[in-house]
């Protein structure tokens, strides 16, 4: 088995870790029956235009995300659920939770969601989401970054990460990002600008492949 | 490849995941339907109320077949509260009890937390099962084993402190 990138549960530098990471060593699982299947949801009749969340045109910097949900052998993911959300543009969330005084914007949900195609391929079609700050400590400020949320064919392959933007001064101040302690595994969370994905005068694009863990059998 | 490392799902996962907000794996008029209650909570022993809840599980005769929800996502109230309506799943195979399989997700989780109920009227194929048995603490298998009288079980996550349920890595 390979080592897995993924942060520790315990990072006291996010606080929020401090009362919620588990304290008593993990036990391993073998991958039996139930780990080895996992929900499918290619019957859902899910709307191509919950892929598009510019289609009330939102302020801000529109940009296409595309990229593909793989295995760790490099195999496509086909219809399976990709969930998307974000901050808008002024990096607030449509979300009652969110306090930041920062204008929220009507035309932009934040949310969306697709299957992947049979090549593993999604696309969204949003805006650049703003950084916001947050009260983890002194002038924290997260890094722009939008939420996935993926499954793959299996229990195990089950992902919940953040794509962030490369060249982004945050990054390096950002305990969340930081907790992955491994830099070449932090930058597998950062999208590429992708000239071949951008629409000539209408919207820039970028990459981010998710890759899971292999689906035994 | 490389793996995606984990990141946390944050405190505002609702408005991308609550379109999916399905705590009914069966359809409720179901005759042999439970409900799967629980809290979780924190190691000062407060109600998580920002949590999101996902079960996996087997059919009534512990198979998979393609036609099978199984699923169920359910997001935790002011005390920190879940509840699911499903079905207890039939052995999956030989070894193993039945069992659900649960994920959390929340703020301050880098990482989902997996752990699995079991039934508490299954007290011989629980000791007989393969998971159950590697764990070797009378008192930490316990917190595995929902509590209650079927058709009504409670299954209380502690993320933390002396009860601090049994979480699973693979």
């Amino acid at each position: 088995m390979t080592i897995r990138p993924d942060p520790d549960y315990d990072v006291p530098a996010y606080r929020s870790t401090v009362l919620r990471a588990p304290h008593r060593p993990l036990v391993p699982l073998a991958h039996e029956p139930t780990e080895r299947h996992g929900p499918a949801f290619g019957h859902l009749s899910i709307d191509p235009l919950d892929a598009d969340l510019t289609r009330w045109r939102p302020l801000g910097e529109r940009i296409i995300v595309t990229g593909r949900l793989l295995d760790e052998g490099s195999r496509p993911i086909a219809g399976q659920l990709v969930e998307i959300w974000q901050a808008n543009a002024a990096g607030r969330y449509a979300h009652a939770a969110d306090q930041h005084d920062a204008p929220l914007d009507h035309n932009f949900t934040g949310a969306g969601r697709c299957l992947t195609d049979r090549d593993g391929r999604y696309r969204f079609v949003t805006i650049k989401p703003g950084a916001y700050p947050w009260a983890n400590h002194a002038n924290a400020w997260r890094p722009a970054h939008i939420h996935f949320s993926v499954f793959g064919r299996a229990f195990t392959q089950r992902l919940v990460t953040q794509m962030y933007f490369p060249g982004d001064p945050l990054l390096d101040h950002d305990p969340i990002f930081l907790s992955v302690r491994d830099e070449r595994a932090r930058h597998d969370l950062l999208a590429r600008l992708d000239l071949d994905t951008t629409e000539e005068g209408r919207a820039l694009g970028y990459h981010f492949d998710v890759v899971v863990g292999d689906h035994l059998t | 490849m490389s793996t995606t490392p984990s990141q946390t799902i944050g405190p505002f996962f609702r408005i991308g995941a609550a379109w999916m907000d399905t705590p009914h794996v069966v359809p409720a008029d179901s005759a042999d339907a439970i409900i799967l209650t629980g809290h979780v909570l924190d190691g000062a022993g407060v109600p998580v109320s920002d949590a999101m809840v996902e079960i996996w599980q087997a059919d009534r005769q512990g198979g998979f077949p393609p036609d099978w929800q199984g699923f169920g996502r359910c997001f935790t109230d002011d005390e920190g509260r879940f509840a699911f309506l499903t079905v207890k799943p039939g052995r999956v195979d030989a070894r193993q009890s039945p069992h659900i399989d649960v994920s959390v997700f929340a703020r301050g989780l880098l990482q989902r937390l997996v752990t699995r109920v079991y039934f508490p009227d299954e007290e011989d194929a629980n000791s007989a099962d393969p998971v159950l048995t590697s764990i070797e603490q009378p008192a930490a298998r316990a917190t595995l084993v929902a509590v209650g009288t079927p058709p009504d079980l409670r299954f209380d996550i502690h993320l933390q402190g002396d009860n601090e349920t049994v979480f699973f890595v693979y």
